[in-house]
């Protein structure tokens, strides 16, 4: 494994390094640098410290792990590989990414998953094991965002506005989600046996990064949100 | 029956004398106007449907066919024109946001118009641009604000990544959804072949137009439609959308029933779902959250790319300008309340934003201010129609220019501004492969080639008769400008003298 002091080193020039480097990556004392592995693919990248915003932009098949908090914007447009964040995580996680996944342990700020999309085989999943901020899933248009409510505290689940403009994929939350509003456009049920089975996958692996149960994580009622329309807008419009 | 289906606003008037009743007219027509009467045998036409894109007119072989504006016209109002009736009428049918498409129609002023370019006479004799070689050629990109040396005393020649266009003209984005995949065709084709650049617009880029590549800017905007790494590393320069000159401060919805076929795998997104592209940037509430999404893109494509951030000219344009030179943005895009679109809302489209013209002339006033004029280059568009257009944008400080309208009017576009109904008869704002194939992409093609030859040959005769012999020594000249008919405040900021001064 090749390591990278990463202790006052531009981004800039710690992208340079981690772009020359291949296979597994260790970068040490990262102290807010941002775009760290942008565009990348095809690395193990292991990143003690707080990176900056913008973590893993673009992400083309590379794992980043993160022992510790991760900043604002991380997994932007991400097209395929993995996050994982040993800590709480800043707002618009996964913005508009297409695949790949990411994986928090502690909790997200506002506007999670944002305009997250689904294309072909590509489907992202964001998984978030504390609770969000407001707007989370807001434009959703594809993918999966699970939150699992593993955090202590009287704030609710996920705040305000969740699925605000949501026409497409599905929201799972570990909550009866009495306390939430959910916007008009979209249905939010509690979930079955069948909704659970299909994310089962995502939960062992949850389960299997930060050392939690599974069947203890799924003994507990969830609320799956799923939006009325793929076509929000249709009757938005007439011609002149 | 609603009371707004009484007043069609065309009228087909068929010749019948000439009409041989061959039916291309029906065939034409994707708003099924003509229709043959089996009983009477003769051919009939709904013109409440007709949207005056003169396909008919210069397909009938005969010329049988005229649309005219319909002479039943309401009651003339001067306060109440046919027009807003009408638009309260569709209105009152449907409880909708009014859309339309291409440019702003109404009748305000075109400061072009009132501008006019000097010539020399005697005294530093003009240029014959037949006989002397004339430098139409530029680069975009930042400029170096001082000569630096390498250690060993020698020149740091290394420059910021830049465009390099033989003319200072592009064709201005224009998504594959929006426009057909001939129409794409057409325009990276002709981009190639003139060394200029077209752009993807917001819908990603069709594999099959990978290979323009070196001659495609690509768009990043608010959905991130079709982004990824190949499509980063594809183009030559990367765009940032933040507004539109057609709609400004407003999103985009391509309809579901757009997303179709190749338009879905462009986009990267499932057939039948709504494209939406939010007002906002979710991740942009700042310059410095701009800064963010500039050096994002320069790192995934590795400082190889100059990032364009593209804006509409709204009130606060120059101070919003050099927001934008500091968020270390390598070109800036203005469009002006004129620039087209597919579709926008009515009232948006017609009525938010300012002209190119003054927006152009206090950005460039603003940034020469504040000294950092060369740390960006400006394109504008929106709407610029011709090579006197050209030349008057550069001398009042752009470095190039935006066109789309001139661009799809070359390609057979006859501006009837219907493209959101997506049944565009000249194959170009349509996805319906019979209409698609109308246009050739090899005529396309040549047509764009041609139209820019021209503008090219009339630069050099402008500038030629100004005694000047490059663009470069045009740019920001506005000596050469005087204004007819404006205020003192209108001159004021565009940086001109009143003709006769």
């Amino acid at each position: 494994m090749k390591r990278i002091n990463a202790d006052q080193v531009h981004f800039r020039d710690l992208n340079e390094q981690l772009r020359n480097s291949n296979g597994e990556v260790e970068l040490r004392n990262v102290c807010g640098q941002r775009f760290i592995a942008a565009g990348f693919s095809r690395r193990n990248i292991d990143i003690h410290g707080v990176p900056g915003n913008a973590l893993g932009a673009y992400l083309d098949g590379a794992t980043i792990t993160v022992h510790g908090n991760a900043q604002d914007a991380v997994g932007d447009t991400m097209n395929e590989g993995e996050i994982i964040v040993h800590g709480n995580i800043g707002d618009a996680t996964g913005y508009a990414m297409r695949g790949g996944k990411i994986y928090v342990k502690g909790n997200a700020g506002y506007r999670a998953g944002i305009h997250m999309k689904a294309y072909a085989e590509k489907y992202p999943v964001l998984l978030i094991g504390g609770r969000t901020g407001s707007f989370l899933g807001e434009y959703q248009a594809g993918g999966l965002i699970i939150v699992l409510g593993l955090y202590e505290g009287q704030e609710p689940i996920v705040g305000n506005f969740p699925g605000t403009g949501m026409h497409g994929g599905k929201m799972l939350i570990r909550s009866t989600c009495e306390d939430i509003r959910f916007p008009g456009q979209v249905t939010a049920q509690s979930a079955t046996k069948e909704d659970l089975e299909q994310v089962r996958a995502h939960i062992e692996r949850f389960c299997e990064l930060f050392g939690y149960n599974v069947e203890e994580i799924l003994d507990a009622p969830f609320t799956v949100v799923t939006p009325d329309s793929k076509n929000p807008y249709k009757q938005m419009y007439v011609q002149n | 029956m609603g009371v707004n289906d009484m007043i069609s606003t065309f009228e087909v008037v068929r010749n019948e004398q000439r009409c041989i009743q061959c039916r291309v007219c029906e065939t034409q027509c994707a708003n099924l106007v003509h229709y043959y009467h089996p009983d009477t045998g003769l051919m009939m036409s709904d013109e409440s449907k007709c949207v005056n894109c003169q396909r008919c007119v210069a397909l009938c072989p005969t010329r049988a066919l005229k649309i005219m504006k319909n002479r039943c016209r309401m009651r003339e109002n001067a306060n109440w024109s046919q027009d807003t009736i009408l638009e309260i009428y569709k209105q009152a049918d449907s409880g909708a946001v009014l859309l339309s498409s291409m440019g702003n129609p109404n009748p305000l002023p075109v400061y072009w118009d009132r501008i006019l370019i000097n010539a020399s006479q005697v005294t530093n004799p003009p240029i014959d641009p037949l006989r002397e070689p004339m430098e139409t050629r530029v680069y975009l990109g930042r400029k170096p604000e001082q000569i630096s040396r390498k250690e060993d005393g020698s020149l740091d020649t290394k420059l910021a990544p830049q465009l390099q266009l033989s003319l200072p003209v592009m064709f201005s984005a224009m998504s594959y959804g929006s426009i057909s995949y001939n129409a794409h065709a057409s325009l990276a084709r002709a981009a190639t072949e003139l060394g200029i650049y077209y752009n993807t617009g917001e819908g990603g880029l069709h594999q099959d137009f990978y290979r323009y590549g070196a001659h495609t800017i690509i768009q990043v905007a608010s959905g991130r439609f079709g982004v990824h790494k190949d499509y980063l590393e594809a183009g030559a320069a990367v765009e940032i959308k933040m507004g539109q000159g057609a709609k400004p401060g407003i999103g985009g919805h391509l309809p579901g029933t757009k997303i179709v076929g190749d338009v879905s795998r462009t986009r990267m997104i499932p057939e039948g779902t709504d494209a939406i592209s939010p007002a906002p940037h979710h991740d942009i509430y700042s310059i410095e959250d701009l800064r963010q999404l500039v050096y994002s893109l320069k790192e995934a494509t590795e400082y190889k790319k100059p990032i364009i951030v593209k804006v509409a000219a709204v009130h606060n344009i120059a101070a919003i300008a050099s927001g934008i030179a500091r968020s270390g943005a390598d070109i800036i895009a203005i469009d002006g309340f004129r620039g087209g679109t597919g579709a926008a809302p009515t009232r948006i489209r017609d009525n938010v934003g300012i002209p190119i013209e003054l927006a152009l002339a206090a950005v460039d006033t603003r940034l020469r201010e504040e000294g950092i004029r060369n740390r960006v280059s400006l394109v504008v568009g929106g709407s610029i129609r011709s090579a006197s257009d050209v030349v008057k944008a550069i001398a009042l400080g752009a470095d190039a220019c935006y066109v789309a309208t001139a661009a799809v009017l070359a390609l057979g576009c006859h501006l009837c501004r219907t493209c959101q109904t997506g049944k565009c008869n000249w194959g170009i704002a349509t996805q319906r492969p019979d209409l698609v194939k109308r246009l050739n992409p090899d005529v396309g093609s040549e047509r764009l080639v041609n139209l820019m030859n021209a503008w090219k040959h009339e630069i050099k005769e402008l500038l030629g008769g100004m005694g000047i012999n490059s663009i470069e020594a045009l740019r920001g000249n506005r000596l050469m400008l005087r204004g007819v008919g404006m205020t003192e405040k209108e001159l004021e900021i565009l940086g001109i003298a009143h003709a006769g001064e």
